[in-house]
């Protein structure tokens, strides 16, 4: 009875059909183990948290120098930044916006580097539906590829405050 | 009996069993204030389902972040830690046959909890902490937020030192013979995961709070607030799993008189628990800076999956000591256990839909989610909500309703009215919770966010199309209102027991089964059988189990082939 104390002798090893079970579960365990280290080098996607330490005002900064070297239109009162294919790119979460516009070319790795100026905020990249954390003090490098060409936009899906539902930004993708 | 005084004693009516009078205040002050918390919660749950439901869209977004922020704490934290504490308290008394460790320090853990939780409560309500459950920094709740969060806290700690010195007295005075019962076991493995869950939420809250009232200059660091504040949010998460599974054994011991088929099995499976568990707050920083993929996939995997593997231990066992006891009872074929068990007692009915929500609904989910590289099409999204939904909702809550329907009687002395719509209760509860959860699956699986009041993102500038997601939203809602309305019904029936219900002292309390089945029960529990005899073997659960796996491989590998379809990133 699992209410009252266990017989004196109560420590056996597992037998019958709970014996069995604890065998496939532990085999189950070990494809689940294997499976990440496994698409670590054979997949194409993962997060391998690259990131270097920065003050806030500092990526703004270099955000402002990127956007000034490529700006190539403006749309909504932002600018559309169209950076040398391949090269490193630049992206800040402020309340409430993604900054500045990125225009990007089908099928060329670019190293995106994000961060926040404020709030910790959620990068969500829709329809594909790829998300990926931006916080303070960290410019995290995130090297994608973008597959499609389109328009695709970032939501902001990490709760920061009043105008989290209005924070949106987004990346056109040209073939 | 035991080391407890006559006149601070008495023997349970129905149950035979001793129930020392001080813990039994402590269980009843505690389950009040956790049942007060579930109200709030769930009136909090009506507003918020019927906000994403597309076709209502109620509150405005600030009063939405104000509701999201008072539904999580109330029920994640409070109606949770409350029952938690009861549970301790009924763990180390009744089933010791020892007293209550230390009155002052039961009110120092009853106190500074409700201080904790009115202050919480009041500083969202007055909208000065709407900064959801998670709180992070630099977000910034007003003081008092952090305060009472670490004085809720520290409350809670209080209760497992008392729960501590209660096993410490308990073996002192030897008051039972041989090891602790298997569901002290359990409660006494949630303690002690409570324990450095605790200590991380004080060492996390503390500074924040610190930073809030102006004293230290920074806030804490974004990624450390990060992994500290998982390792109390994720591991009290695992709090409940292991007070669950504790509730599982004693219902499925209560109500149809099963035995555990191995206790070294189930103690081995507490102990995983123990062991692996605090690796868990990776699973909330699978996408995030600074943490490299190899420290994400070696913590994702508690270390091999052994904490999984503990759940999946739990998944066979405790419905298996259904099945045998069944078979022990007379009923024969492959699933006559579960056909002719008794459906009609919320005991039992909630303790068995629990079972199969959290592990069909919250185990497969949360292992696919938790998956390093899955984790990057998952995170955020209204798949988080819809995976948590059907572990500390569907699981935990459920059985924890469950309880009630026996700790009232057997606590409070007073027997429940309107039993039919007790009787009901669990399914309403527990297919309410099952469809929301499977709604906000779907919707996040296009990507639909979790946290926002809505999907056309209030009119911003370029607006994504997740019009896809609509139908999905509405079964939320609908789910969502079923599910609370669901907890309404029971917090009605509950406090109307408590305080009108007819008392049963001096007698038996009011059977929810037939006759003819709780003869049945009470015999396997008075008498002495060996659920390994020749002729019970389980093999319904077997069969269960197996379309468990099936289910699990197909949904995990459905998931690996949605990642393909993402960019190449890294």
């Amino acid at each position: 009875m699992s209410i009252f104390n266990p017989p004196a002798r109560w420590i056996e090893a597992p037998h019958g059909y709970e014996r069995v079970w604890m065998g496939i579960a532990l085999a189950w365990c070990v494809v689940l183990s294997v499976a990440m280290p496994y698409w670590h080098f054979t997949g194409k996607q993962t997060s391998a948290g690259e990131a270097y330490t920065v003050e806030p005002g500092q990526f703004d900064a270099r955000v402002a120098r990127f956007v000034a070297a490529n700006q190539v239109d403006t749309r909504n009162g932002l600018p559309v930044v169209q950076p040398p294919p391949g090269g490193d790119i630049y992206l800040i979460g402020k309340s409430w916006q993604w900054y500045p516009i990125l225009k990007l070319k089908k099928g060329i790795e670019y190293r995106l580097h994000t961060s926040s100026f404020d709030y910790q905020h959620g990068f969500s990249l829709l329809p594909m539906n790829m998300n990926f954390q931006v916080l303070p003090g960290y410019d995290h490098v995130i090297t994608f590829t973008p597959a499609e060409a389109g328009e695709f936009n970032i939501i902001c899906n990490e709760f920061c405050g009043a105008g989290h539902h209005v924070m949106t930004g987004l990346i056109i993708v040209e073939e | 009996m035991g080391n407890m005084k006559a006149e601070r004693m008495r023997v349970c009516a129905t149950t035979g069993l001793p129930v020392c009078l001080s813990a039994e205040l402590f269980i009843k002050l505690n389950a009040v204030f956790g049942v007060v918390s579930l109200l709030i919660g769930a009136v909090a749950a009506i507003l918020l389902a019927l906000t994403r439901w597309e076709a209502v869209a109620l509150l405005d977004p600030i009063d939405y972040y104000m509701v999201i922020s008072l539904h999580g704490l109330n029920m994640l934290i409070f109606w949770i830690l409350f029952m938690e504490m009861a549970i301790l308290y009924f763990a180390s008394t009744t089933l010791l046959n020892s007293r209550n460790f230390n009155n002052a320090l039961s009110w120092g853990q009853f106190g500074l909890m409700l201080i904790g939780m009115v202050m919480v409560n009041y500083s969202v309500l007055a909208g000065r902490a709407s900064v959801t459950m998670t709180s992070y920094v630099p977000l910034r709740a007003e003081q008092e937020f952090y305060l009472g969060m670490i004085l809720f806290a520290v409350g809670a700690l209080l209760g497992t030192a008392n729960f501590f010195g209660g096993l410490y007295i308990a073996k002192r005075d030897k008051t039972y013979k041989g090891a602790i019962p298997l569901v002290v076991f359990g409660a006494l493995a949630a303690a002690i995961i409570a324990v450095f869950t605790i200590v991380h939420g004080a060492i996390v809250l503390i500074p924040t709070w610190l930073w809030s009232l102006g004293v230290l200059e920074n806030p804490p660091d974004a990624v450390w607030y990060r992994l500290i504040w998982w390792a109390l949010g994720h591991c009290s998460q695992q709090i409940n799993v292991c007070a669950m599974v504790a509730v599982w054994y004693f219902l499925a011991t209560l109500t149809t008189g099963a035995k555990p088929l191995n206790q070294t099995v189930c103690r081995f499976a507490f102990l995983l628990y123990i062991l692996f568990i605090n690796l868990a707050s990776a699973h909330h920083l699978l996408v995030d800076p600074a943490v490299s993929a190899g420290w994400k996939m070696w913590n994702t995997s508690y270390a091999l999956y052994l904490a999984v593997m503990a759940s999946m231990i739990h998944g066979f066992t405790v419905p298996a000591s259904v099945e045998v006891a069944g078979r022990k009872k007379g009923i024969g074929g492959l699933f006559g256990w579960l056909t002719k068990a008794p459906w009609k007692d919320p005991g039992f009915s909630a303790f068995f839909l629990s079972l199969v929500i959290f592990g069909f609904g919250g185990g497969i989910t949360g292992v696919t989610l938790g998956t390093h590289q899955i984790n990057i099409i998952a995170h955020n999204t209204l798949r988080i909500p819809g995976h948590f939904h059907v572990t500390v909702a569907g699981g935990t809550t459920l059985a924890f309703m469950g309880l009630a329907y026996y700790v009232v009687p057997l606590i409070f002395r007073r027997d429940y009215s309107f039993k039919a719509f007790a009787r009901l209760q669990p399914y309403i509860f527990g297919f309410g919770i099952s469809l929301m959860a499977i709604g906000m699956t779907l919707a996040g699986s296009l990507g639909v966010p979790r946290r926002h009041p809505d999907i056309d993102f209030t009119g911003a500038r370029v607006v994504a199309d997740l019009g896809d997601a609509a139908p999905f939203l509405a079964m939320l809602g609908i789910g969502g209102v079923i599910a609370a309305t669901g907890a309404l019904i029971f917090v009605l029936l509950t406090v109307h027991a408590v305080f009108l219900g007819k008392s049963n002292k001096g007698r038996a309390m009011d059977s929810w089964q037939t006759p003819e089945q709780s003869k049945l029960t009470a015999n396997l529990i008075s008498t002495k059988w060996s659920p390994n005899e020749p002729g019970l073997k389980p093999k319904g659960t077997v069969v269960l189990t197996f379309i468990f796996l099936a289910s699990f491989a197909v949904y995990y590998f459905a998931n690996w082939k949605a990642l393909i379809d993402v960019w190449p990133v890294k």
